[in-house]
């Protein structure tokens, strides 16, 4: 049986990233559907105003769609720019640092856009 | 452990020396889909904030407008076009170039021909639509 611990563990087929990876390729594909859904929405129909532009966000099943967005943009965001401080980052307490901040950042804009969606 | 532990040649690049190398058009889209994550992520307040004052009320929508045509606090009303000009050649960027990454994935297609092709495709495509749009923004239709 190939060793799973110590310095000569086999470091492939065990699933490693595999979860990060497919969350950002699912999150991805249902970013890029939303954003034709919504250019769809703003193509057709009248001169956009704020009539029109609050309407499409307050339609519930846009909310809907618009709040799955928001956070699978975070999600996706987040596998992202752990990559980028992990491929470019070497200190390890600047890593951990930017990767909080990383967090923060995202959770917060996170909750500011939710509030943003819910109270129309 | 040694063929592990080994130095790889570029390990210890440095940017600026990593800067100098000639990328293929693949390698440009590559390095421009983590920028233009960069960008938006780094401009995510920004995003929102536009979202909430376009969002908020008829008041607030007029804020947003008005923001384009004579500036909001400090940022006068051109630097706002041109990041969010910005904003959007990030977003087609990255927008493409994920595609492409799905379709690469989906279809195992990845021949050097190919690739080098839909890298091509990528930064004209989404350089075009940035032009069209950004004409928009800056009021030339």
């Amino acid at each position: 049986m190939a060793q799973d611990y110590g310095s000569k563990r086999l470091v492939v087929g065990a699933h490693y990233g595999l979860r990060d990876w497919l969350s950002q390729r699912i999150t991805a594909l249902l970013m890029a559907l939303y954003t034709l859904v919504l250019v769809a929405q703003l193509l057709s129909g009248p001169k956009l105003g704020y009539e029109r532009w609050s309407a499409i966000f307050s339609a519930q099943w846009m909310r809907f769609a618009t709040f799955v967005v928001i956070v699978s943009l975070a999600v996706h965001a987040w596998v992202g720019m752990r990559d980028i401080w992990m491929d470019y980052i070497k200190p390890v307490w600047l890593r951990l640092l930017l990767q909080v901040a990383t967090i923060v950042w995202l959770v917060g804009c996170t909750g500011w856009a939710v509030q943003v969606l819910w109270r129309l | 452990m040694a063929e592990h532990t080994k130095p790889r040649p570029g390990e210890n690049m440095r940017l600026i020396e990593a800067l100098q190398y000639k990328l293929p058009p693949a390698g440009w889209v590559s390095i421009l889909h983590r920028l233009s994550a960069l960008l938006m992520v780094g401009l995510l307040p920004l995003i929102v904030w536009l979202l909430d004052v376009s969002l908020g009320s008829e008041v607030s929508y007029e804020r947003f407008s008005n923001a384009f045509i004579a500036g909001i606090g400090f940022v006068p009303a051109f630097l706002l076009k041109l990041i969010v000009l910005a904003l959007i050649w990030a977003y087609l960027h990255h927008f493409v170039a994920g595609v492409r990454h799905l379709w690469m994935d989906a279809t195992h297609s990845v021949s050097k021909q190919q690739g080098r092709i839909s890298a091509i495709v990528t930064l004209a495509s989404s350089g075009v639509l940035t032009l069209v749009l950004g004409a928009k923004l800056f009021g030339l239709y």
